[in-house]
């Protein structure tokens, strides 16, 4: 039965972990992966000499790790500021409302976004230059581009980010809540007293599995909003990779920059994990 | 106390309502564009309701030969994708989830959780793909992707929670782990079915890199990659000039919102049901023995 699940994973998984070794060869299309020669760690020494690649590194973290915590914040207010609703109508319209855009795929997004942001006649703007503003080109600018990435990313995941926060704060025991409000707790009291601490162990275990993210400045997004004009701030190690690879048919020195990606996200994802199963007893299967 | 819990709900509602707002509007935004008239989206009079109602846009998308060709792309993948993603998931998920019947059973998890912590990388896998001649075949974009390794998981402890007695029960009666797994587990298993099936079907609705990579031709292209070609003012230096032809020929505002919003109409018919199964989904694959 595992059979033909096993063949499949080996030759789309296992073949190419192993085809990963052109990063230590000068590639060349008519010998093959096999029969390419040997240049040891050239490929690498190559990419660390181009004055982009720390440029790329700098931005990866610099958009990973704001999405990071915004990714972390904002579900959990939102989730808080859903279960203080009463009304059951009210809640269960918002949620369906705010967990659809996780389902839109960023090419829609990214299209929706590129009409709306425009500067010249997007609504975005339209309204700036009505409350007395000057247009921005927010997908043209390096100064606003790392800043569009992070609020689009927020629109999109903050609703689908509170369904585990959601069902966090409906495990805690209702008891709590009358105790204190026998004890004479407000509202907020209540949120910072019983809430937040009970659903801390859960924050903590996103927190730490979020870990594994820190390369990741999310590949799609980027790759359908970014253009060359805004290369300085928006270029990140999974687009770089794409275009040393498909554009410059680098793939030997793009393979080496992807195995670079690899290899540090599987010792952040094992750290994280081993964390997370330490801390918070976590374990994935 | 009382005033200040009154002013904390109308806060606490109209915040909420706009964050729903704003979660609909880009949506609402695009129809409105969609059935408008040309010159005033261009001028961007258009905000959430359609001006100069035309039904132009759909009428130039339905008679488009590209749109179609890639609709039905699309529609040959879920149809493939999902089935082979099914059913390899509950065909590895059963084995696996047999603690003391299958030998190795550790070896094997790791065998399919390491492929989900590490990678090759876009390059090799590409090579692997074009080695095997699936390039600009339907099959580059189904098979890489066969084995959903994160539902595997979520069917897996949602089988280890049904009681083994049914099981063998059945077994007494003659039935081999073929007709256990699709007699027994499949059928007490819905709502995890349900909720894997739903997610496969949207990541497989929804990617679009897999067909920009895999496809030289873009008569091969699934809808989603066919749509991120329609918007590449951006991206000129990524394209072929056949892609750049055809932009030149689609670049109005509302044929593109038409065509967009035509390709979000079976996420949005899916999307009651898969917010049903959501939470429960979520909820079954945290059970841990």
């Amino acid at each position: 039965m595992l059979l033909p699940g096993v063949v499949l994973v080996f030759i789309f998984a296992y073949v190419p972990m192993a085809g990963a070794i052109i990063a230590f060869k000068k590639f060349r299309p008519s010998k093959g992966i096999w029969n390419s020669e040997w240049v040891g760690w050239e490929n690498f020494r190559y990419v660390f000499t181009l004055p982009d690649t720390m440029q790329v590194i700098w931005n990866t973290l610099y958009i990973s790790s704001m999405k990071i915590v915004t990714g972390l914040v904002v579900p959990i207010v939102v989730a808080i500021m859903l279960n203080e609703v009463r009304k059951l109508v009210f809640k269960r319209t918002v949620q369906t409302l705010v967990y659809l855009p996780h389902f839109l795929s960023w090419v829609i997004i990214g299209s929706i976004l590129v009409d709306m942001l425009s500067p010249s006649g997007g609504i975005v703007n339209k309204i700036i230059v009505a409350l007395g503003g000057s247009p921005i080109y927010f997908l043209g600018s390096n100064t606003w581009f790392p800043f569009t990435l992070v609020v689009s990313n927020i629109w999109k995941e903050f609703g689908y980010g509170t369904i585990v926060y959601l069902a966090a704060i409906t495990a805690i025991n209702p008891t709590l809540y009358e105790a204190a409000r026998v004890d004479g707790a407000g509202r907020f009291r209540q949120i910072w007293h019983i809430t937040l601490p009970g659903m801390l162990p859960v924050i903590v275990l996103m927190g730490v599995l979020s870990l594994g993210n820190v390369l990741n400045a999310g590949f799609e997004q980027v790759f359908v909003l970014y253009s060359p004009a805004v290369y300085d701030s928006g270029d990140v190690l999974d687009t770089f990779v794409y275009r040393l690879g498909f554009i410059d048919m680098q793939y030997d020195v793009s393979t080496a920059v992807g195995l670079f990606k690899s290899a540090v996200s599987f010792v952040l994802i094992c750290v994280s994990y081993w964390l997370a199963y330490r801390y918070a007893n976590y374990r994935i299967f | 106390m009382k005033l200040g819990r009154r002013t904390f709900d109308i806060v606490n509602y109209v915040l909420l309502s706009l964050m729903g707002v704003a979660c609909l509007f880009p949506v609402l935004h695009l129809l409105a564009i969609s059935f408008s008239g040309a010159a005033p989206v261009s001028a961007g009079e258009v905000v959430i309701w359609p001006k100069d109602f035309t039904l132009s846009a759909y009428r130039f998308t339905l008679q488009k030969a590209e749109f179609l060709t890639a609709t039905s792309v699309s529609v040959l993948r879920v149809i493939l994708g999902c089935s082979l993603n099914m059913l390899l998931t509950m065909l590895i998920a059963y084995p696996l989830s047999k603690e003391s019947v299958l030998r190795f059973r550790t070896g094997y998890v790791w065998y399919f959780v390491f492929t989900m912590l590490f990678s090759g990388g876009m390059i090799p896998t590409y090579l692997v793909v074009k080695d095997l001649g699936l390039l600009d075949t339907i099959w580059a974009l189904v098979l890489p992707g066969a084995v959903p390794i994160f539902n595997v998981v979520l069917m897996l402890n949602f089988f280890r929670g049904i009681p083994k007695e049914l099981e063998e029960a059945a077994f007494m009666d003659g039935a081999g782990y073929v007709s256990a797994l699709f007699r027994i587990y499949a059928p007490l298993s819905l709502p995890v079915l349900a909720t894997t099936g739903l997610f496969t079907f949207v990541t497989h609705w929804n990617s679009w890199f897999d067909g920009l990579i895999y496809n030289n031709s873009m008569s091969h292209y699934p809808l989603s990659t066919y749509l991120q070609t329609l918007q590449v003012t951006l991206n000129l230096n990524n394209l072929t000039a056949e892609q750049v032809m055809t932009f030149i020929q689609v670049n109005q505002q509302n044929a593109k919102a038409a065509q967009i919003f035509l390709s979000l109409v079976p996420i949005i018919a899916v999307y009651p049901f898969l917010q049903r199964y959501l939470v429960q989904g979520m909820v079954i694959g945290g059970v841990k023995e």
